[in-house]
């Protein structure tokens, strides 16, 4: 642990700026989302997409740090997926009434979503969920949004689903999927839960994974409780137990 | 050449040409008739609704001359040309120009200028037409036979037995009598043709708070010439808009093509607004997204810019270093984005008031003024795991259940031909129908499923066991 610890502090050490959050973050993971800078998420696979997005909403609500979040989202990943429901952003802590969310027909509106959005001071984060591999996700484009993000006011994440890594002007690059959740009392399933894989991060680094759910009342990523683990509890799989009416947890 | 149409069984004319008229036909002749006089007589089918659709359309482009337009039926449009005039140069112009307009789109009109529309209806239509300064439009209205009241076809005949042949017969004798006669409409029509009382039209389109307009000389046509304009009625419009401190919601640029179409297009902006560069920016991006793209054809002789709605906006002092509260430019960002993917593709989630999960929350155009505040979401238990999930199916999906238990989560699925074993559950949480909306609603048991994976997925059953034969399974939405 105290390894760990060390490395992730000289991870952090080479951040250009750091949220005020990062000090409470830094024992789990490594949140340097600079303003200012582009962060490439990728689904390891399509299932993900729900996963990533998710990810995305955190990671863009820690770097907004307060501000308005836009969520550009192609319209393929709201067939793919599901559209994105209020009440259960709410329940992630997400404020859905000060995120703007921007559809877009094709990758290319997208990409025009995320350059006007950047160029917003207002705007802290945001969010781009496109699906597929597309001709129009150049190294080009991801220039441009690196451009505009340059101006300094927000982060930008691209969450991309059913497409494979591929080199990009961002400031690094994340593979994440969806991880079985540390069940909660009774064999419920519990927060959301993520593996995250820094493929790649601009000024070196290896490869790492960190496994870590999202805590809605703090608003951040924090390692699963420590009793936590794979294991799937045999009572679920059990009839008696499957069937037992809705309970109440204790808090 | 004549136009029929049936009434009541039979063939009849509804309308002749001046030709047909001098061989003595008249409307309402049946066709049988007319044929036994004229053989030689060319027919075409009466069409009213497109005689509706041109008057429209004639309608649209005469908004040129003023935005107090009103149909004014049968085949007339009445026009308010209050203060409008001196664009023309003087009236005289503006009779002048509204015939050539007429006159290029094919149509022979008789037109009149008189203090009231109702004088001017009458004297067009039952008198010569023409221009009539004010006064003189009495004497000449007096002229008229007492048919341009327009009563009914019995009271007419019933002034013309008494001798009483113009209006100038009713207009000398006292009223109250005549009231006691035809009614009370009687009178007020009377005074109205006279220019007594003096009744507005109903305009077609209600004016606009503020209207700019730009005629052209020679029609223009080149997109960086239109936008160059737009910037000039800009500034104009700006300039009105701070006199009042007032700023545009809304924005209108009516194109008039020289062959008589009309286009308008308008953008909306998310607060009250008058800075005329912003405004520029979203009729541009509004042009270039337009996707039926603006054709000038032979080119544009007028353009207008009208605010179609405004507020209350005080004069505003930037502060020293140009800096600009963040909500302005968050609002900006909102216009332009709405006017270049318009209005449904940018969004914000507003809290509704129902249980049913579909019905929780939907999602408002950014542009709209807001309904329900954060407040208004549910109160969230501390230390609970979602119990919505992020993103949801409209409509559910179904999927095939295997190794099911009766009222228990399934613990296999297979959902997009792929077999999800499912690790945990919690469930159910039973949601009824709304009963209220429609009836047999069937109760949904949700669960909360997470797979072996580590996918969780919101389930449900429609139907309890009993109540139906073979409830049914759907995955209606995705947790993260």
């Amino acid at each position: 642990m105290a390894a760990l610890r060390t490395r992730l502090e000289s991870l952090n050490a080479c951040t250009l700026s750091l949220a005020p959050r990062q000090a409470r973050d830094a024992s789990v993971f490594p949140s340097c989302w600079a303003r200012g800078t582009v962060h490439d998420l990728y689904a390891e696979t399509p299932a993900d997409a729900v996963a990533i997005n998710a990810f995305g909403l955190g990671a863009a609500l820690q770097a907004a740090d307060g501000r308005a979040i836009v969520w550009g989202l192609h319209d393929m990943v709201g067939l793919e997926a599901g559209r994105p429901h209020g009440p259960g952003l709410h329940e992630m802590g997400l404020a859905p009434s000060d995120m703007l969310l921007v559809r877009a027909p094709d990758i290319q509106t997208l990409l025009i979503i995320g350059e006007e959005a950047l160029r917003t001071p207002a705007v802290g984060a945001v969010l781009l969920s496109a699906w597929g591999e597309a001709r129009a996700l150049s190294l080009t484009a991801s220039r441009r949004l690196a451009l505009a993000a340059g101006g300094g006011h927000g982060t930008l994440f691209l969450a991309r689903a059913g497409a494979v890594p591929a080199p990009s002007a961002a400031e690094s690059r994340w593979s994440v999927r969806a991880v079985a959740s540390a069940p909660l009392e009774g064999g419920a399933p519990g927060r959301p839960s993520f593996s995250a894989t820094l493929l790649r991060r601009r000024g070196g680094g290896e490869p790492r994974t960190w496994i870590m759910e999202w805590d809605r009342d703090t608003r951040s990523f924090r390692e699963p409780a420590p009793l936590s683990g794979a294991v799937v509890p045999l009572a679920a799989q059990r009839p008696a137990e499957a069937s037992r009416p809705f309970r109440r947890r204790v808090a | 050449m004549v136009l029929v149409e049936k009434i009541g069984g039979a063939l009849r004319l509804a309308a002749v040409d001046p030709a047909a008229a001098g061989t003595g036909l008249v409307p309402g002749l049946t066709l049988a008739d007319a044929r036994a006089r004229t053989p030689a007589l060319r027919t075409i089918v009466h069409r009213p609704d497109m005689d509706a659709a041109l008057l429209l359309q004639v309608m649209e482009d005469f908004g040129r001359f003023t935005p107090m337009i009103a149909e004014d039926s049968p085949h007339g449009l009445m026009l308010d040309v209050t203060g409008c005039a001196h664009l023309f140069g003087d009236e005289t112009g503006l009779v002048r120009a509204a015939h050539e307009r007429a006159g290029r789109i094919g149509l022979g009109i008789r037109s009149a200028l008189a203090s009231t529309p109702q004088a001017a209806r009458a004297l067009a239509r039952f008198g010569p037409g023409g221009r009539f300064e004010a006064g003189q439009d009495r004497q000449e209205v007096r002229r008229l036979p007492v048919a341009a009241l327009e009563l009914s076809q019995r009271e007419t005949q019933a002034l013309q037995r008494a001798g009483l042949k113009r209006i100038a017969d009713l207009d000398d004798r006292p009223r109250a009598p005549l009231a006691a006669r035809f009614g009370a409409d009687f009178s007020a029509r009377l005074a109205r043709i006279l220019g007594d009382e003096d009744m507005r039209i109903t305009p077609y389109r209600p004016p606009p708070p503020i209207t700019v307009d730009r005629i052209f000389f020679e029609p223009i046509v080149d997109d960086a010439d239109v936008e160059r304009v737009l910037s000039d009625l800009l500034i104009e419009t700006a300039d009105r808009l701070d006199q009042a401190s007032q700023g545009g919601r809304a924005f209108e640029a009516g194109f008039y093509r020289v062959d008589g179409e009309v286009r308008r297009i308008v953008v909306r902006t998310g607060r009250a607004t008058r800075d005329r560069i912003a405004v520029l920016r979203l009729f541009r991006e509004r042009l270039a997204a337009l996707a039926n793209p603006l054709d000038p054809g032979f080119g544009f002789d007028q353009i207008r810019l009208s605010v179609l709605e405004t507020q209350t906006l005080k004069p505003d002092q930037p502060s020293l270093d140009g800096d600009r509260p963040d909500g302005e430019d968050f609002s900006r960002l909102i216009d332009r984005l709405t006017a270049r993917l318009g209005p449904e593709a940018v969004l914000r989630f507003e809290p509704l008031g129902s249980h049913m999960p579909e019905r929780a929350a939907r999602m408002v155009p950014a542009t709209m003024k807001v309904g329900r505040a954060a407040q208004d979401w549910p109160d969230l238990t501390p230390d609970d795991p979602p119990l919505r999930p992020l993103q949801m199916f409209d409509p559910p999906q179904p999927v095939e259940t295997l190794a099911e238990v009766p009222d228990g989560s399934p613990l296999r699925f297979r959902w997009r031909r792929v077999l999800h074993e499912v690790a945990c559950a919690e469930g159910p949480e039973r949601i009824g129908g709304e009963w209220w909306r429609a009836p047999d609603q069937k109760t949904r048991d949700y669960y909360r499923v997470e797979d072996r994976e580590g996918r969780r997925f919101w389930l449900f059953r429609q139907g309890l066991y009993g109540e139906t034969d073979e409830p049914r399974w759907f995955v209606h939405g995705l947790f993260a």
